[in-house]
């Protein structure tokens, strides 16, 4: 057994297929509850009032927004180096679900920065990080559309994410040295001195692992289709040949 | 090599366009900045650093798209892949022979131009400075760019799109440069940090431009 074995499309349709509904229910289980349980069961925040169970939502799409840009790393090294197909269809499956992540953590983002900071927009280094991230996820998904030939798209986004990937690092650290911040340090770490008060904790961190398992169960139905996708076109194609 | 970019450069002045052009972006720009702030010399002495830096890099935008389109479509790139010379090596001349037509005039306009936008007299070393070590660095990306859509029937758009968020350190450490001499602060960390951009990109992204081109040529 080895991992490689699924980047055989036959192999992985019927793996994931299998796997599917054991990601998907947990992954609605967990937002339900943690979503829930944050909204109505937590007590307000001083000085914050009920703005504060923006959180929620707000933390979870952010860290996904940037972990889903990782995974795409990862899938199209993979594609580069071992050419599975699946490997970077994943890739592309996931660059949406990235996008609307970005999307969801500026525009949640807002809404609490109107409140609390006086203004639905800073330069803030995080604000402004994601703001080049958005572009980055777009200028991917639109090389994605703009190239006809499959394997030429995949080789030539895969290229695009590597580069993208490096700069968008430097980006971070760049907008860091340009202007300060108004976000809190880290505060949900494990081994921090101070954290947020386990109350938001709790179901924060289960916020967290239900938009994980979203995002997997996401990534594999959008995989699968980019799949059959692949497959129609094929027999299209053998169609008009015949 | 070096035929290449007499070549290049030949091309670049003779065939019209791509030479002035950008230059004539880059004054537009200049021009059309205090045309719509406003004429006051203190708001335009604090802006003059990020005009002038946006405006290179548009106006090195601007040319971008031509760099492998021509060669694409009269075969000549084919003949240059083939060719003994690395792709490689291809690319990091196409790279010199773009920055030595839009680049270096902007780096050497650009004082000028910052007259007109009321920059502080201890700008301009900075300003120069920096526009020389940072705009190797937008051909360089903007050469990675054009490699990834040369294959493409309307790359135009699409090539901005790829290369602006490229873009974004290398603004960031060189405006940034630029103002922090123009207030008399040291510059020299930023103006160091986008160097070392400029060094990475010109040692790396030639790899990644070969790479991109053989894709497309396929």
């Amino acid at each position: 057994m080895s991992i490689w074995e699924y980047a055989n499309p036959k192999k992985f349709m019927e793996t994931s297929g299998k796997v599917l509904p054991w990601v998907a229910i947990p992954a609605a289980v967990l937002c339900a509850v943690g979503l829930i349980w944050g909204f109505f069961f937590t007590p307000e925040a001083e000085n914050f009032g009920s703005t504060v169970k923006i959180i929620y939502l707000h933390v979870p799409a952010a860290m996904m927004a940037i972990n889903v840009w990782l995974m795409m790393l990862v899938t199209s090294l993979v594609w580069i180096v071992r050419r599975h197909h699946v490997s970077a269809l994943a890739a592309k499956a996931a660059a949406p679900i990235g996008l609307t992540m970005t999307l969801v953590a500026l525009v949640t983002g807002a809404l609490w920065g109107q409140p609390m900071w006086g203004t639905w927009w800073a330069w803030d280094p995080r604000l402004t990080s994601f703001l080049i991230l958005t572009l980055f996820y777009l200028g991917y998904m639109a090389l994605w559309a703009a190239v006809e030939e499959p394997d030429t798209a995949a080789d030539l986004t895969g290229v695009l994410c590597i580069v993208g990937s490096v700069f968008a690092l430097l980006s971070r650290y760049a907008v860091n040295f340009w202007n300060q911040g108004l976000h809190q340090g880290a505060s949900l770490s494990l081994d921090a001195r101070e954290n947020v008060a386990d109350v938001y904790w709790v179901p924060l961190v289960i916020c967290i692992a239900g938009f994980v398992l979203m995002f997997v169960t996401l990534v594999l139905l959008r995989t699968r289709t980019e799949i059959r996708a692949r497959r129609l076109s094929a027999l299209l194609a053998r169609e008009r040949m015949a | 090599m070096i035929a290449l970019i007499l070549r290049d450069l030949r091309l670049a002045v003779r065939s019209g366009g791509g030479f002035g052009l950008g230059l004539a972006f880059f004054l537009l720009v200049a021009v059309l900045v205090p045309l719509g702030v406003g004429p006051e010399p203190a708001t335009l002495a604090k802006i003059a650093p990020g005009i002038l830096w946006v405006g290179a890099l548009l106006s090195c935008l601007l040319s971008l798209d031509r760099i492998f389109a021509l060669d694409f479509e009269d075969g000549s790139l084919d003949l240059l892949a083939t060719a003994p010379m690395p792709l490689e090596g291809v690319v990091a001349a196409k790279t010199l022979a773009h920055w030595l037509v839009t680049g270096l005039p902007l780096t050497l306009v650009a004082p000028v131009l910052a007259v007109l936008l009321n920059l502080p007299a201890q700008g301009y070393l900075w300003l120069v400075a920096s526009l020389a070590l940072g705009t190797p660095a937008l051909s360089m990306i903007g050469v990675f760019g054009a490699s990834l859509t040369v294959g493409l029937k309307r790359g135009g758009l699409l090539l901005s799109l790829l290369v602006l968020p490229l873009y974004v350190p290398t603004l960031i450490f060189g405006a940034e440069a630029v103002r922090r001499g123009a207030m008399g602060m040291a510059a020299g960390t930023p103006l160091l940090l986008m160097a070392g951009i400029t060094a990475g990109s010109l040692a790396l992204l030639p790899f990644a431009a070969a790479a991109a081109i053989r894709v497309n040529l396929r």
